[in-house]
């Protein structure tokens, strides 16, 4: 090994350079996810519309723009408070389709079951699932049904693609954003993921913590209609913070971010402090983050909050000139810290 | 939110800030002795908000960090057993072996899992009467007592199946070894918090006396770091060294006497390696020989798996506060927490993971890596 300094050698054998074999890392959407998507499938599949890394892709059939997205649901338990695996699949797939601006229109689905699961939880699921298009206005238009041998799945996995229209003169995506721009956050952040790892771990803490998985596509349609809209996120694995760097990678802009700005319901906070987590790195499921044009920052503002899924919006920040791909976060007490990219799932610290 | 807000507080911080600027009047070099100060110190930016001249180091109080590699060779030699459930904390997932690490081992169809005690395994236990339970026991003062309590509660309740691995360190005996390290150049220590909510103050106080250093007991809150400091350089400008409690809210100076009789009754000293440290005397805890049963060393026989730590790496020097995680050339190219070389890149307390989690190898402005 070489490094710059000839007077400094490394004898020390790299522990794990590169993993021969998928580790959980791999699925947190950090460095691993991304290291696998760079290293394997975009050398495989690479085109100009998978290149982009968006959430969904945005191609053309005829002289209608058509947006569609993929998404894989394993959670577990497939049951939490505020929601279930069923209803998280629709919403996930409804809100990737609805950050490029899209209007949501068709799903798919595909099951995976497994060997001994109850026909009633599947019912309850699918039931959720159901109810939860039927809301978001989509229409569930094919499927596919898998049984696989008992310990090969772990009860449900379920996979949903969607297919929306783009609007005439919508243009957003993660590399549109640029300097000027505000950064507006929908509301509250970190409740999806501390709702389900508290009732995974069976901890009893203080007044329960809802998942906030909701369909963003009717605020996103509200905030079009306000203002310019350049990049739009919905910070689910990997957090708030991942959607930024994100943004700010994609669109090679600085991001500043005031972390006093930034809402975090008490419960939530108090677990994340038990628990030794960073909710800025915590999934959710119901909320968007968007990069403004700055005249508009104020009437979109104004439209989100109007809406139920907006209600809490608030400005956190803004995109700069300077330090292009950085964001930078205003500490709660003055101070400056770097916000990067999450290598691996967050790890319980020791003390 | 209650008892952390005011800890966090803008204003309070820049009024200890200003008093530090008025206080001081030369270069001083503090060591923050535990890894959740670290931690802290550098996710606020705290270091950067002191005068220039009083200079923190990061000290060995990473438990992770300081765990021998051979330990994690043994470990992981156990957790690859067929027969063995293997739970530890969380950060120890990650940290390299000699041949993978335990979210490796946990792929290859090792059933390991992470805890957030010591306790649960032995529900676990109950629940896999077929299977080996083990714990890998790590940490200092702070985990011992649960750790601790766990063995005596197997024993108590005839759970045959739970054993614990022991990688366990005191934080005295490594203090004095920085003091007589040649080149030491801590001049003050900001000290344990919590290892001292459970031992106390007391056992400082001949480490201050003997080598005149103030030890000021400080806790994790960004306030309370920067009083911590302050307390640090008005003892070490008025020629004072002595032990002082910034963490009051937690630490008496007799501790808590209840979990160091649970340490007491499970526990006895041992020597103990440091990872880049080395061999330190009397420096932790090892099973009394009446909880044999639980030990998990000996159950699986791999006390003889002996490994040396690699000679690369300045982790050693890091953990000792002679040297920066900048100072090292592979410091965020070669070393990252996603192919670390050494210990203080894996835990999230470790220094040089502080470091880079902060993105502190990004940019470098005005001499300062990562100030902006």
């Amino acid at each position: 090994m070489s490094t710059t300094d000839p007077g400094f050698t490394l004898s020390c054998p790299l522990p794990i350079n590169e993993r021969k074999t998928i580790v959980l890392g791999h699925g947190s959407g950090g460095r691993l996810t991304a290291q696998l998507i760079r290293d394997l499938f975009l050398p495989a599949f690479g085109n100009e519309f998978l290149n982009k890394l968006d959430d969904q892709a945005v191609v053309h059939a005829g002289d209608a723009r058509i947006a569609i997205t993929t998404d894989g649901f394993v959670v577990t338990p497939l049951v939490f408070p505020g929601g279930d695996i069923g209803k998280l699949a629709v919403h996930g797939t409804v809100n990737d389709l609805a950050m490029s601006g899209a209007r949501p229109l068709y799903l798919s689905a595909a099951f995976i079951l497994e060997e001994g699961l109850a026909i009633e939880e599947l019912s309850q699921i699918v039931r959720s699932m159901a109810e939860a298009a039927k809301a978001a206005g989509v229409t569930i238009v094919t499927g596919d049904t898998k049984v696989v041998n008992r310990g090969s799945a772990d009860k449900l996995f379920v996979t949903t693609t969607g297919v929306g229209i783009v609007p005439d003169g919508v243009n957003i995506s993660a590399s549109n954003a640029r300097p000027g721009d505000r950064v507006i956050l929908s509301g509250t952040i970190g409740d999806h993921g501390m709702a389900v790892f508290s009732k995974r771990e069976g901890l009893e803490l203080e007044g329960s913590i809802l998942s906030d998985t909701a369909p963003l596509h009717e605020l996103v349609a509200a905030m079009i209609a306000a203002g310019e809209i350049h990049a739009l996120r919905d910070p689910t694995r990997g957090g708030l913070a991942t959607s930024l760097c994100e943004i700010a990678a994609g669109s090679r802009v600085g991001v500043e971010i005031d972390a006093r700005a930034i809402p975090v319901r008490e419960n939530v906070r108090g677990a994340c402090e038990i628990l030794g987590m960073d909710p800025l790195y915590v999934a959710n499921e119901g909320k968007l983050v968007a990069f403004v044009e700055r005249s508009a920052a104020e009437s979109v503002l104004a439209a989100m909050r109007a809406c139920p899924e907006g209600r809490d919006s608030v400005i956190i920040g803004e995109a700069v000139e300077a330090h292009g791909g950085m964001v930078l976060l205003k500490t709660e007490i003055g101070g400056t810290r770097i916000l990067d990219l999450p290598f691996t799932e967050q790890l319980p610290r020791i003390c | 939110m209650k008892f952390l807000d005011e800890y966090r507080d803008r204003q309070i911080a820049a009024k200890l800030v200003d008093e530090i600027q008025r206080i001081q009047t030369k270069p001083w070099v503090i060591m923050e002795v535990c890894g959740g100060q670290t931690h802290s110190i550098v996710k606020y930016g705290l270091d950067y908000l002191l005068p220039a001249q009083i200079e923190l180091v990061h000290g060995p109080g990473c438990p992770v960090c300081v765990t021998p590699l051979e330990m994690i060779d043994r470990a992981h030699a156990i957790a690859r057993r067929p027969d063995v459930i293997f739970c530890s904390f969380g950060d120890m997932l990650r940290v390299p072996g000699s041949n993978g690490d335990l979210f490796q081992i946990k792929a290859e169809g090792g059933n390991v899992r992470v805890v957030y005690s010591p306790l649960e395994c032995l529900k676990i236990a109950r629940a896999n009467p077929e299977k080996q339970v083990v714990f890998f026991a790590i940490g200092f003062e702070t985990t011992a007592p649960a750790n601790a309590m766990a063995v005596w509660q197997a024993k108590a309740q005839s759970i045959r199946n739970f054993s614990i691995l022991v990688s366990h360190v005191t934080v005295p005996p490594a203090l004095t070894a920085i003091l007589e390290s040649p080149g030491n150049r801590v001049q003050g220590f900001l000290g344990p918090g919590h290892v001292c909510a459970v031992m106390g103050s007391r056992e400082y106080e001949p480490i201050a006396a003997r080598y005149r250093v103030p030890i000021v007991i400080t806790g994790f809150e960004p306030v309370d770091l920067l009083e911590g400091v302050m307390m640090v350089v008005r003892q070490l400008e008025q020629g004072r060294a002595e032990v002082e409690n910034q963490y009051v809210r937690a630490v008496y100076s007799h501790g808590n006497t209840g979990a160091q009789r649970m340490v007491e009754s499970v526990f006895e000293a041992c020597d103990r390696s440091w990872r880049g440290v080395g061999l330190i005397p009397n420096s932790g805890y090892k099973l009394k020989d009446e909880f044999r049963e639980q030990d998990a060393e000996r159950i699986f026989a791999v006390g003889d798996i002996r490994t040396r730590e690699p000679e690369i790496c300045i982790s050693g020097q890091v953990l000792k506060g002679s040297k920066k995680p900048h100072d090292c050339p592979a410091f965020g190219t070669q070393c990252t927490p996603q192919t670390p070389l050494g210990a203080t890149m894996v835990s999230a307390e470790g220094a040089c993971a502080a470091y880079y989690n902060y993105g502190r190898h990004l940019v470098t402005i005005g001499g300062r890596p990562g100030a902006v």
